[in-house]
């Protein structure tokens, strides 16, 4: 395969590969580089940084000392305010763990094919939780399930603590039903708008009436507040409960047709070609909702390397983030710059901004965020501190995001440049066929090419230069 | 119904046109010539993010059930500065009092929105979008106000942000306002040797993402040039209080007088989620907000600007009539907005007190839906389509 289609599979399928890989792979067929990342996504290994059990001792000895003093005394009241304010710190700390645990492994050599089918799924089914440990069960559930069967990944999804606290099912009972899971389950996770009715609403939110979950975040079944009258849910009539809701749902052909378009969008083209998803979602359909082959339909299709698909995508901020720490294969010193550049960018793992996720595409830039964007690659390797403040979205929850120390880190450029070493060849031309996805002015390209010399330096300059193009934002 | 929802997917397909680098300011300066289809009114937004409490901001002094309910937070009511019969304000705010008494304020209560979200980023993003809270919209406000407003030549400058990073109300679908902290630090970045370079360079593709980021730097490189000389005009010797707010009013102040041609600016300060030791924390940030607005109002007026110029404040949201174990408040929903102008219909105090007696779950009712405010600033000060920018029409209040 050509060069420039490798790297196309890479970075939609994951978040580009080191120049060795590309190389490496030069010999393979569409085919066999799916299976190879296939393979290489096959070990699921669970996040596991957050310890349930000792949250929900937290949580008790904190009710025990409410009750001790009644909440309005100082006497009581000062003891519970001090540990309350410990066991947030720990929390929001561990919440920014969690998030750069997650980055690290998108950013490990393997299973990146995983990791970036789990981050889609996270920006569609989409939750958030201030509860580490419901944060961390619903990243594992999106990432066990990422390459399964959907039908999988909804049904878990769907009973994880942290969407019933989200989208309000813990509050949705037999005698005051909710319906705010209802509606999202069938508007933005399933179905999309137009393909149920208000009627349906009302009775699918009956159907999952009594789903709760316990304080230890185990999912549970309370049979007292569910309702266990007849409901009628798509022109059925039965005694539904939440479970059969989600297996009509997935025998209705538009959730397989709605679920197929927006991963065309997210992995293909935001332009959908309506042809291509209808026979992609028939099939994903007939398989049983198998997310894997619906992959490695798209990946391994002529039309998927056509020219009009080809850097057409602009790069999210974690694309962003995760493919300069892939492609340079570095580290920042300390965690704190994955979070402050994903704050500014804005895009914050487990911090999505609505239940329909992030609007990507166009959505991700304006004048400021496309100035930070070209400025990055010059901050990483100068490691010197931004001047940008990261909003503050005035929750004392996530202020932790925006701090914007130690940007120090650990490029071994020996090890970068020697690949685009040659002794007759400029290595810009390499650089550039590597790094971006798009041609470039030749003028600019030659500009380059004479003012920086055929040496390691020369090389690390050139280097910032390409990445420093609006170019480098695509892929 | 066609949703706004399904109107912003079709036209995010839509494509850049010609690339518009060159010509750039001239274009602008001839539209500016002949500029008759907006007002020359400009609105100043200030947000106060983390939801500030409005119970202690416009303290209902007389009510039993604010003191019953609030037993070591609630403000005494001989400190509160009386504004009438019912509510009066936090006593850090007496700057804002004074201009309370010349009649260039007006107290808007109770304002909310159907079903409110007590999630910082869910009702931050309501009021930013102006949407319902079951919609999502990808388009503030404001940015609509950009889009519905531009023929032809937009910049991104008709709107700006006072800050390093642009909020999702400055986002339209055509139009994306400027975020500037420092004009200064803004030209420096673009100016810079490379990025110069690259501003000026040309794509060798036609995909129209690439031609979209190239246009984004054309304009954000001509706009940066353009606030460098025009910002030089004025400097303001004013004595603004220390902090990010006054010093953000005071670069307003300076682009007002020096005649930027832009009609919104937006400025937000957070800080105001008080969960812990409220009365101390909440007391600083008023008072610098207040001292900060007074200054401001005070620097137009000395350049015969403060006629043209209108301030909102709001949050998203208020909180709980109880207040927590921590002597501080939780989320709670409906809040006050202040208005504040020279040429205000209706100062004072708008409408009826908070009624405590009558909560939702220990939450005030709104009475007030905020997009009709927004709506009568759109129609009565920037003299634009309301419905246009809303999505739907909301009754106006004639504030202005």
């Amino acid at each position: 395969m050509l060069q420039k289609h490798i790297q196309h599979f890479y970075w939609r399928a994951g978040f580009g590969e080191p120049i060795s890989v590309v190389r490496a792979s030069e010999k393979l067929s569409a085919k066999q580089l799916f299976k190879k990342m296939l393979k290489e996504s096959e070990v699921f290994k669970p996040i596991d940084i957050v310890d349930m059990k000792e949250i929900v001792a937290e949580m008790r000895q904190l009710r025990e000392m409410k009750k001790e003093g009644s909440p309005l005394t100082p006497r009581g009241g000062i003891a519970v305010r001090e540990n309350k304010k410990d066991f947030r710190k720990f929390r929001k700390e561990e919440q920014g763990t969690l998030n750069t645990t997650w980055i690290d492994l998108m950013t490990s050599e393997k299973g990146a094919l995983r990791e970036k089918m789990a981050l889609f799924w996270h920006g569609h089914l989409v939750s958030r939780s201030f509860n580490p440990a419901f944060s961390q069960s619903y990243l594992n559930t999106l990432r066990e399930n990422a390459l399964g069967k959907f039908g999988d990944l909804l049904l878990a999804v769907s009973q994880e603590p942290s969407m019933l606290q989200f989208l309000n099912n813990k509050q949705n009972k037999k005698r005051s039903p909710n319906e705010n899971f209802a509606r999202e389950l069938m508007e933005l996770f399933t179905l999309g708008r137009g393909n149920y009715s208000e009627r349906d609403i009302k009775e699918v939110a009956r159907a999952f009436t009594g789903w709760d979950s316990d304080f230890k975040g185990e999912f549970v079944f309370r049979e007292n507040q569910h309702d266990n009258g007849e409901k009628t849910i798509f022109d059925k009539t039965g005694n539904f409960k939440g479970e059969d809701v989600i297996k009509m749902i997935l025998q209705k052909k538009e959730t397989a047709h709605f679920i197929t378009a927006k991963i065309y969008k997210y992995f293909v083209n935001e332009n959908i070609d309506n042809q291509r998803v209808t026979e992609l979602a028939k099939r994903f359909y007939k398989t049983d909702y198998d997310i894997s082959d619906l992959l490695e339909n798209i990946f391994t299709a002529d039309w998927f390397y056509d020219e009009k698909n080809i850097g057409t995508h602009i790069k999210s901020p974690i694309e962003l983030l995760v493919g300069l720490k892939r492609t340079l294969n570095f580290d920042f010193e300390e965690q704190q710059p994955n979070l402050y550049i994903q704050k500014v960018l804005g895009q914050v793992l487990l911090y999505p901004p609505n239940v329909a996720g992030w609007a990507g595409g166009r959505n991700w830039i304006d004048s400021s965020s496309l100035l930070f964007r070209m400025q990055l690659p010059a901050l990483i390797f100068s490691g010197k501190e931004s001047n940008i403040s990261a909003p503050k979205d005035g929750d004392v929850n996530t202020e932790y995001q925006s701090k914007k120390r130690g940007f120090k880190a650990n490029i071994d450029w020996e090890s970068f440049t020697q690949n685009f070493a040659s002794e007759n060849t400029n290595p810009v031309e390499e650089l550039s066929k590597y790094l971006l996805q798009v041609p470039v002015n030749e003028a600019f390209k030659q500009n380059i090419a004479t003012k920086f010399q055929t040496n390691s330096e020369g090389t690390r300059r050139a280097t910032l230069a390409l990445m420093m193009l609006p170019e480098y934002q695509v892929c | 119904m066609t949703s706004r929802r399904d109107f912003i997917q079709k036209s995010a397909f839509a494509t850049v046109g010609g690339m518009m680098i060159p010509n750039f300011l001239k274009a602008f300066e001839r539209q500016n010539l002949g500029k008759n289809q907006t007002s020359e009114k400009v609105l100043v937004v200030i947000q106060l993010s983390g939801g500030n409490d409005g119970l202690n901001t416009v303290v209902p002094y007389r009510n039993d059930i604010y003191y019953k309910s609030r037993p070591s937070i609630a403000i005494p009511s001989e400190k509160v500065l009386k504004l009438n019969d019912e509510v009066g304000l936090n006593p850090a705010m007496e700057s804002l009092r004074s201009l309370y008494d010349n009649g260039l304020v007006s107290v808007i209560n109770n304002v909310g929105y159907p079903n409110p979200d007590r999630s910082h980023f869910r009702s931050m993003d309501i009021w930013q979008t102006a949407s319902d809270s079951t919609d999502y919209l990808s388009t503030g406000w404001i940015g609509r106000y950009l889009d519905a407003n531009c023929a032809g030549n937009c910049v991104p400058y008709r709107a700006l942000e006072i800050d390093d990073t642009l909020s999702l109300s400055m986002k339209g679908e055509k139009v994306k306002a400027l975020a500037v902290q420092d004009p200064e630090k803004l030209y420096k970045q673009i100016t810079g040797d490379f990025m110069s370079k690259i501003a000026k360079n040309k794509p060798a593709t036609e995909h129209d993402n690439v031609a979209y980021l190239y246009k984004t730097l054309a304009e954000t490189a001509s706009s940066a040039e353009y606030l460098h000389t025009r910002s030089k005009i004025y400097k303001s010797n004013s004595d603004y209080p220390q902090g990010e707010l006054g010093q953000r009013l005071k670069t307003i102040s300076e682009l007002i007088v020096s005649g930027m041609p832009t009609s919104v600016y937006y400025v937000s300060i957070s800080g105001f989620d008080t969960h812990f030791n409220q009365v101390n924390q909440q007391e600083r940030l008023l008072k610098n907000y207040a001292d900060s607005v007074n200054v401001f109002v005070n620097d137009l007026k000395k350049n015969n600007k403060f006629k043209d110029v209108a301030i909102m404040t709001f949050s998203e949201f208020g909180r709980r009539v109880k207040q927590n174990a921590s002597g501080g408040t939780d989320h709670g929903t409906a809040n006050n907005v202040f208005l504040i102008g020279e040429n205000l219909k209706r100062p004072k105090v708008l409408n009826e007190a908070p009624k405590l007696a009558d909560l939702d779950d220990g939450d005030l009712k709104f009475s007030m839906d905020f997009r009709q405010i927004y709506a009568s600033l759109l129609q009565d000060w920037l003299k634009v389509n309301d419905k246009t920018i809303l999505g739907k029409s909301f009754e106006g209040l004639g504030l202005l």
